[in-house]
């Protein structure tokens, strides 16, 4: 089993990430981070506290579930609903940049489900898309703008982050499956 | 979660922790600007009617509305059953539409079971009879949780007219099995015999019921469903049942008063307690919305495989 990213690697990732935002967005009191659930939401907290540190400033953040917009709900005859957590956007998002955040980038699809649950709370004067991990793939038209680390794998291979406040350790590693 | 939800018995604690934990899920939707999600886009739900309902319909069309199902009503009023249709052959024409799931309300207790084994359609008991209403005892222990924090281990009381109600049934099933201690008190002829088996308390002094509540939930007097002598008259009735606030006094002091609905004001609960700061009957309504999508979800989901 792999490690491909250690605690360090990771923090200097987001700390990378921090200063690119910085960089690319000027109005940054237009900004606003929305973590998509479950490991999205620690990283955009991470992401707002980096730049926290940098310039004082405090970048509202966000919580999005996106199960209810999934489009691979009800597709089986057996099996259980996912489960659904709450949605925690305590702020409104019309006319804000908004950095998406999640943990892997993949087949696209969560994403997708993520850009139309976010645009049902208003509308945003553009949405940026933050991870941690692109690992290809893709199967819809969508493309990160801040990137952790690219990480070649194949479809038969899994990527599992692990993240402190979830799972008490910071790594990223590849499973086969 | 089973094919339909007849009653509290179809349900695991787990299922109902499920239940309520989703149901706090679906809340934060009805804070939206846009009150809908896409999640049963294309899933039909027929809404079918057999007795006057305006809260628990209303309540239904909204869920099922919010997450985008197609829905319609059928008020018996309006349709082939004032033709002397049987309630089986109403229920196999629409299932010959093939509706995804049918909510049901019906005069006679066991109507749903009837739908259950004839229909294909998830079936969702709004209430048939004396026998249950599980949704409306699910948004009762949401309300409950939300306020106490947990349902284990609190004193809940439940006045008035035992023996007609489907709210008491579902509600009894589901606070003991979540381990609460349930309370009941009524008049003699409005208890349904063998009672305690269901493993509450039975007190006809109501006093002794109420002190030191967490929680009380009092019963409409059903006098639609009464055919005969129960109580010698409601004035009488509200002077050894109802409530007021002499007896919530009595109760542990962030007591929370409920009502399922509709009230008898003056008769069951005393107009000044109904609208009074304890009184949480308007968010029971409120919270039912959410229930009832967190139900509508996951009843829409694949069925177990044992």
């Amino acid at each position: 089993m792999p490690v491909v990213m250690d605690a360090d690697r990771m923090g200097r990732s987001l700390a990378r990430i921090a200063h690119e935002i910085l960089e690319r967005n000027r109005a940054i009191e237009e900004l606003a981070l929305v973590g998509i659930r479950t490991r999205g939401v620690p990283l955009a907290r991470r992401i707002a506290q980096t730049i926290r540190d940098i310039n004082q400033h405090e970048i509202p953040t966000g919580a999005l579930d996106i199960t209810l917009y999934r489009d691979d709900l009800m597709r089986t005859a057996v099996g259980a609903q996912p489960v659904i957590r709450r949605t925690e956007i305590p702020f409104s998002i019309d006319d804000r940049r908004i950095l998406l955040v999640d943990d892997v980038l993949y087949t696209g699809r969560t994403i997708r489900a993520a850009l139309d649950a976010l645009i049902e709370f208003g509308r945003p004067k553009a949405i940026q898309l933050v991870v941690l991990v692109d690992r290809g793939h893709r199967e819809l038209p969508i493309k990160a703008d801040y990137v952790g680390k690219n990480l070649p794998t194949s479809p038969a291979e899994s990527v599992q982050v692990h993240l402190t406040e979830i799972d008490g350790r910071d790594e990223v590693e590849i499973l086969e499956s | 979660m089973k094919k339909d939800l007849l009653s509290i018995d179809d349900l695991s604690r787990d299922e109902i922790y499920l239940i309520l934990d989703t149901t706090e899920a679906m809340r934060e939707i009805g804070q939206r600007p846009i009150k809908k999600v896409p999640t049963l886009r294309g899933k039909t739900i027929v809404n079918l009617f057999y007795e006057p309902s305006t809260r628990t319909r209303t309540s239904f069309e909204i869920a099922e509305k919010r997450l985008s199902a197609d829905t319609l009503n059928i008020a018996v009023a309006t349709s082939s059953v004032q033709k002397g249709e049987t309630l089986a052959d109403t229920a196999l024409n629409i299932e010959a539409m093939a509706p995804d799931m049918i909510v049901m309300r019906h005069a006679s207790s066991g109507a749903g079971h009837l739908l259950s084994r004839i229909c294909r359609s998830r079936i969702i008991n709004a209430g048939d009879g004396m026998h249950e209403h599980p949704t409306q005892a699910l948004l009762d222990a949401f309300t409950i949780r939300e306020h106490k924090q947990r349902i284990e281990g609190l004193k809940v009381t439940i006045v008035g007219d035992l023996l007609h109600s489907r709210v008491l049934r579902s509600n009894v099933k589901l606070l003991t099995k979540l381990g609460a201690e349930v309370w009941v008190s009524g008049p003699p002829t409005l208890v349904p015999p063998g009672i305690e088996r269901f493993g509450v308390r039975v007190s006809a002094r109501v006093d002794e019921a109420v002190a030191g509540a967490d929680v009380i939930m009092m019963l409409r007097i059903q006098q639609e469903r009464m055919h005969g002598a129960f109580i010698p008259s409601l004035r009488e009735y509200f002077h050894t049942f109802g409530m007021t606030r002499a007896r919530v006094a009595l109760a542990k002091p962030d007591v929370i008063i409920m009502h399922p609905g509709p009230m008898n004001r003056g008769v069951e609960i005393a107009s000044d307690v109904a609208d009074g700061p304890y009184s949480v009957i308007l968010e029971q309504v409120a919270n039912g919305v959410s229930v009832r999508m967190a139900v509508l979800y996951l009843l829409a989901g694949g069925v177990d495989v044992d």
